[in-house]
């Protein structure tokens, strides 16, 4: 099955692909999408003088609100008659983005997303249980697609119905599971509620992405399924999965560079910044027929490294796990704060569940910040100064790691809401400042 | 020798208690005695009832969270003096006393303290050696 020799190509090589499909892509958005012909008009961006992938950094960014504006199907290369599947995905905010695939962009992410399954290990003599959501949101399908492009065998049995999902697991003796990585842990819960032990059942690999999820939640997903838990990364506007994906050796997500030119931004400047800096990831797609991107803002901040994997010897380039998104930054009176920090910080304290939600209130103009946290029901005791704590070892870890002061509840077990699809872990009730639940 | 007490986690919100009480009713589950420890965001609610195992098993079933203990009930006279007789030879056992409760008993003129102590043994002994009467599981009248 090994035919994606491309991932294995020299740096120079692949920079020769990259920039050839670059000038191609820029005729193409110029000639086909005029939302970018009068971009490139008004910023006076001469397409024709681009000789190096350096370049790029001179060409202007697109936004989400570039998808919004032109809704649902203005920012389209090629006629919808021309397009065969159409998707949308719930932005938290206003509108629903749409993209559309060609024929030639569901061969494209057939191929990225077989590629992505190849790096993850998966082979013949695998079943893939995909409880990624079959519908407009592009995870199911996605995965889906790549099954089939390797003729491996697919359970489509979509998101929610856990019980079900885990008797089908039991029958079927599948041994991937994709799905969310939260869904994974509701998953592993409900299994042990039902009298089944998640850790002996035939998965053995699961492909994880739709939401940034921290290196201790991967440790509790492996310990709990006894499987091999990898990070698979996409976005709807780019491909949908099958953007990177991580190989066992878990050293960063390779991405599929020959389709997708990555580079990483100061999401305040816009400059951009050596391999190595956190920052936000922006992609160009380079292939796309019917959604081209030029400069897409991903939200997602990573770290780039173009060194080859010393595991698998990929040379595509290499982005870290996502660290959040610009969009999760919650700015806590002048601090900026990841939910995935606290994650972290839960996952190292044993007394108290990883499953956690945050709540921003203003009062007297200033914010505050509670984090419910659930008790772990084994060390739930009778004595309140036991209780007690733990509250102060929470508090005090996660206020040293976040350096403000925050205030914590210890809740019920299980009364946090689990999600089939992504987590909601944060509830912004100040004013202005996002949507009540 | 002790009886088993149970403590439920309550978040303080409306209707909790309500809700948990409402599970041991359903259940045909008798309190014989209980005490409620309150903080800002959350109370501890603590209960003797006559069928433990039946109560946990119920509990976890709805999703509230129990644990379960070891407390020493003892017998007290129901006059002045009589608590301050069964504190003191806990505190000449040198035994610190987490945190306790009473109840009055229906058939006799006493009443019945219970205790919560680290060392759950040594309190008994303590207990039985000064002629107290140290309450067995069977017992506790329901």
């Amino acid at each position: 099955m090994d035919k994606f020799e491309v991932e294995w190509l020299p740096e120079k090589e692949l920079k020769r692909i990259q920039l050839e499909r670059l000038r191609n892509i820029l005729k193409y958005v110029k000639e086909k999408v005029p939302f970018y012909n009068n971009l490139f008009n008004e910023k006076k961006i001469n397409i024709d003088k681009f000789s190096s992938l350096d370049d790029l950094k001179n060409l202007p960014f697109t936004t989400k609100s570039a998808l919004r504006d032109n809704y649902p199907f203005s920012l389209f290369a090629v006629p919808v008659s021309q397009v065969l599947e159409i998707h949308a995905s719930s932005g938290t905010t206003g509108k629903l983005t749409v993209v559309g695939y060609t024929k030639n962009d569901l061969k494209l992410w057939s191929e990225v997303m077989a590629r992505t399954l190849l790096c993850a290990g998966v082979k013949k003599g695998d079943i893939i249980h995909n409880a990624y959501g079959y519908g407009l949101f592009t995870g199911g399908l996605g995965f889906h697609y790549g099954a089939l492009e390797l003729g491996i065998p697919v359970v489509p049995v979509s998101a929610g119905g856990t019980k079900r999902q885990l008797m089908l697991i039991e029958d079927f003796k599948s041994t991937v599971l994709t799905c969310t990585p939260s869904y994974s842990l509701c998953m592993a819960e409900e299994a042990r509620d039902m009298g089944m032990d998640p850790s002996k059942t035939s998965i053995r690999l699961g492909i994880f992405g739709a939401e940034p999820w921290s290196e201790g939640i991967r440790e509790q997903i492996e310990r709990e399924w006894n499987m091999l838990a990898l990070d698979v990364y996409g976005l709807s506007e780019i491909i949908g999965p099958g953007v990177a994906m991580e190989c066992p050796g878990k050293k960063g997500l390779h991405i599929w560079a020959d389709h997708f030119l990555p580079e990483v931004i100061d999401p305040e400047t816009g400059e951009v910044l050596e391999e190595g800096r956190e920052g936000e990831l922006v992609i160009t797609t380079l292939t796309k027929e019917a959604l081209p991107f030029i400069r897409y803002r991903t939200g997602d901040i990573v770290s780039l490294t173009s060194e080859p994997c010393s595991f698998c010897g990929r040379t595509m380039p290499r982005i870290s796990k996502i660290k959040g998104r610009i969009d999760d930054m919650l700015i806590i009176r002048g601090v900026n704060v990841f939910p995935s920090q606290i994650e972290a910080v839960l996952m190292n304290i044993p007394e108290v569940a990883p499953h956690y939600q945050i709540i921003l209130t203003r009062e007297k103009h200033l914010d505050r910040m509670e984090i419910l946290v659930e008790v772990v029901e084994d060390v739930f005791s009778d004595e309140v100064k036991k209780l007690e704590e733990i509250e102060k070892k929470v508090l005090s870890e996660i206020e040293s790691t976040l350096g403000i002061s925050v205030s914590v509840k210890l809740v019920e077990p299980k009364s946090i809401e689990r999600s089939m699809g992504k987590a909601k872990r944060v509830i912004d009730l100040r004013q202005g400042g996002g949507q009540c639940p | 020798m002790s009886i088993i007490q149970l403590s439920v986690f309550l978040e303080n919100r409306l209707g909790r208690l309500d809700d948990v009480l409402q599970i041991l009713k359903d259940n045909n589950i008798n309190i014989r005695a209980l005490s409620l420890a309150d903080k800002a965001n959350y109370g501890i609610l603590r209960m003797i009832v006559d069928n433990p195992e039946k109560c946990i098993t119920v509990l976890k079933k709805e999703n509230v969270s129990v644990n379960f203990t070891s407390v020493v009930a003892v017998e007290v006279e129901d006059r002045p003096g009589g608590l301050h007789e069964v504190v003191k030879l806990l505190v000449e056992g040198g035994i610190n006393i987490e945190y306790m409760y009473a109840f009055v008993e229906k058939t006799k003129d006493k009443a019945v303290v219970v205790f919560r102590v680290e060392d759950i043994e040594k309190a008994e002994e303590c207990l039985v050696l000064a002629g107290k009467k140290v309450l067995e599981k069977e017992e506790i009248p329901f």
